[in-house]
């Protein structure tokens, strides 16, 4: 698969930020534990890490591994049963609810079912997502444009839904994800609904994206992918941190 | 673009449930029509008491030439019987009760009847001997009647002693109950009122679940979510309060001017301005109903 080689990219050495310039993680799970109904075994057991800013994550494990919990707590769709969450350096246990909004505008949000709104159009998709935080009309217009220019959908805006390709309603979701600029976006198995060549288009979106220097968490099933990449790899097991590594691959015995 | 992007929601849900709206806005009508009558018929009650009570009185009639009762046994009443009940009203006994005593005699009674009834055919034939004088007595307190009555009924000289309150107290009680049952019958409506548009608003709420859980996802506010339901359900609900002010007015304006008006005089009735007395207060209804039910509906279908 020589094409996917091409996505791999030289990663630049770390350097070590002067003191002045250290900037918080962007997600900080401290001991988090999430049990959703009493009794049940917890779907994330004493998770313990931090994501910084720029990273590019692959949050892997079969499925019912906590992935989706994971990424549901740094949303704050759910609250830790024990632990703390933060992002972008707030605390989201003591964050009030009417705050919530303002958290997850700094947040996209790309899902396996790309949830587009089927009577609207491309453009309005993903304008859909500026206007109902109230940005002013002239704004909409020049950023939705080139957005949908950046994930390669320049000429299709007046498309609805269903007259697109999978592989263009998930770069439609996130345009709509990326459209307000995030610092940080949430995949969850972007790829899931996917053949494996259109998969690759979005991950090399993703990784565009991540190149902007948007921190991007990537939960997937998709072994190839993640080996081809060589990111750092999080490993899940019945809600157990069982992995961390940089430059990593999705199995860990292979 | 705010408004014009909340004002196109609030179109869109408006038209996809446009029979569950339709019959919010006719709930809200009966019911709040229902809460208007009750309301209407306590402003007549209250107007006809404040009409009445100050010119209540206590008529004290006395024997005529002619009479069945025991007490006239010995033909019409004479000066000194009159005179003596005359004393007797100003005396210290009756001080505390009484407000106001006027004597009208036959021929007073003969001046006021003809003056009442001059269009009459039948009043020319009637002449001052027919009638009877009497005491009109106003009371300090006019449930007080039992004092006077106990005084005078009995006594030779007087024919019957009779309070004008009971004459208006079985129609105030026939309306004070008619307004009750409205009451009634409004608390009933504004139940279904409510729970028809808790309905509404949750099943609009659910046909949009996917555009509210976008919105939710990109970081719109509660309000700006909630907002285009809150507004469907309180449009819903003031039409219906307007339908409501406007079927109250077409009442008051026929029914009670035009046709009772003229049928049944002696009563005071109210106007139409007791409709716009009473329409902000079924405006208000209708707001807070639609209220209560989106904080009850939305809180559970549309939290963040
Ligand atoms: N809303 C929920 N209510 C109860 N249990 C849940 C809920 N969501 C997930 N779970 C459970 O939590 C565990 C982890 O699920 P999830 O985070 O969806 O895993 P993954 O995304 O890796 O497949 C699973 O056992 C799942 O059944
Ligand atoms: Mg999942």
């Amino acid at each position: 698969m020589g094409h996917v080689r091409a996505l791999v990219r030289p990663v630049p050495p770390r350097t070590c930020p002067a003191p002045d310039d250290w900037l918080p993680p962007v997600i900080r799970f401290e001991n988090v534990s999430k049990v959703y109904a009493r009794g049940a075994r917890p779907a994330l057991d004493d998770v313990d890490l931090e994501v910084e800013r720029g990273e590019f994550v692959f949050l892997v494990g079969a499925s019912g591994s906590g992935k989706s919990t994971f990424l549901r707590l740094v949303l704050r769709e759910e609250r830790p049963t024990a632990g703390r969450v933060f992002v972008a350096g707030k605390d989201l246990s003591t964050l009030s609810t009417w705050k919530v909004p303002h958290l997850r505008r700094q947040i996209g949000a790309v899902f396996q079912d790309f949830r587009l709104l089927p009577n609207k159009t491309v453009f309005e998709n993903v304008a859909f997502a500026l206007q109902v935080i109230g940005k002013p009309k002239h704004h909409i217009l020049t950023t939705v444009p080139d957005t949908l220019e950046l994930v390669g959908l320049g000429g299709k805006e007046k498309r609805r839904p269903h007259e697109l390709s999978g592989g263009e309603q998930q770069r439609v979701a996130i345009a709509r994800a990326f459209v307000n600029r995030p610092p940080i976006l949430l995949a969850d198995e972007p790829t899931g609904n996917l053949d494996p060549t259109t998969s690759v288009g979005i991950m090399r979106l993703l990784d565009r994206i991540n190149r902007t220097g948007t921190t991007v968490v990537m939960a997937t099933h998709d072994d190839e992918i993640v080996d081809q990449m060589r990111k750092r790899v999080i490993e899940l097991e019945n809600g157990r941190m069982v992995r961390d590594q940089s430059r990593g691959v999705y199995g860990s015995d292979r | 673009m705010r408004l014009q992007f909340i004002l196109s929601e609030l179109g869109i849900g408006l038209r996809r449930n446009l029979s569950m709206t339709v019959s919010v806005i006719l709930v809200t009508f009966v019911s709040l029509t229902f809460v208007g009558a009750a309301g209407l018929l306590q402003v007549q009650v209250d107007q006809m008491k404040d009409d009445w009570y100050d010119r209540v009185e206590v008529s004290i009639f006395l024997c005529p030439d002619q009479s069945e009762q025991p007490t006239c046994a010995s033909g019409e009443a004479t000066g000194e019987q009159i005179e003596a009940i005359g004393a007797e009203l100003a005396g210290e006994a009756l001080e505390p009760y009484v407000q106001d005593v006027f004597f009208e005699s036959k021929d007073d009674a003969y001046a006021a009847f003809q003056e009442r009834f001059a269009d009459e055919w039948w009043a020319e034939g009637v002449t001052a001997d027919q009638l009877q004088a009497s005491y009109r007595v106003a009371l300090v307190d006019p449930e007080q009647y039992q004092v006077i009555s106990d005084v005078f009924t009995g006594r030779q000289g007087v024919e019957v002693v009779r309070d004008q309150r009971q004459v208006i107290e079985p129609l105030i009680l026939v309306l004070n109950r008619a307004s009750l049952v409205a009451a009634g019958l409004a608390a009933v409506m504004l139940l279904s009122a409510v729970l028809l548009i808790t309905t509404t608003i949750r099943l609009s709420a659910m046909s949009r679940r996917r555009e509210t859980g976008i919105m939710r996802l990109v970081g719109a506010s509660n309000l700006f979510i909630q907002l285009p339901f809150m507004l469907e359900g309180a449009i819903a609900a003031t039409i219906g309060a307007a339908l409501a002010v406007a079927g109250l007015w077409f009442g008051v304006t026929y029914l009670v001017q035009d046709w009772l008006a003229q049928s049944v005089q002696f009563v005071p009735y109210i106007g139409t301005d007791a409709v716009w007395t009473i329409a902000p207060l079924l405006v208000g209804v209708a707001i807070l109903l639609a209220a209560i039910s989106s904080v009850v509906t939305l809180s559970r279908y549309t939290k963040v």
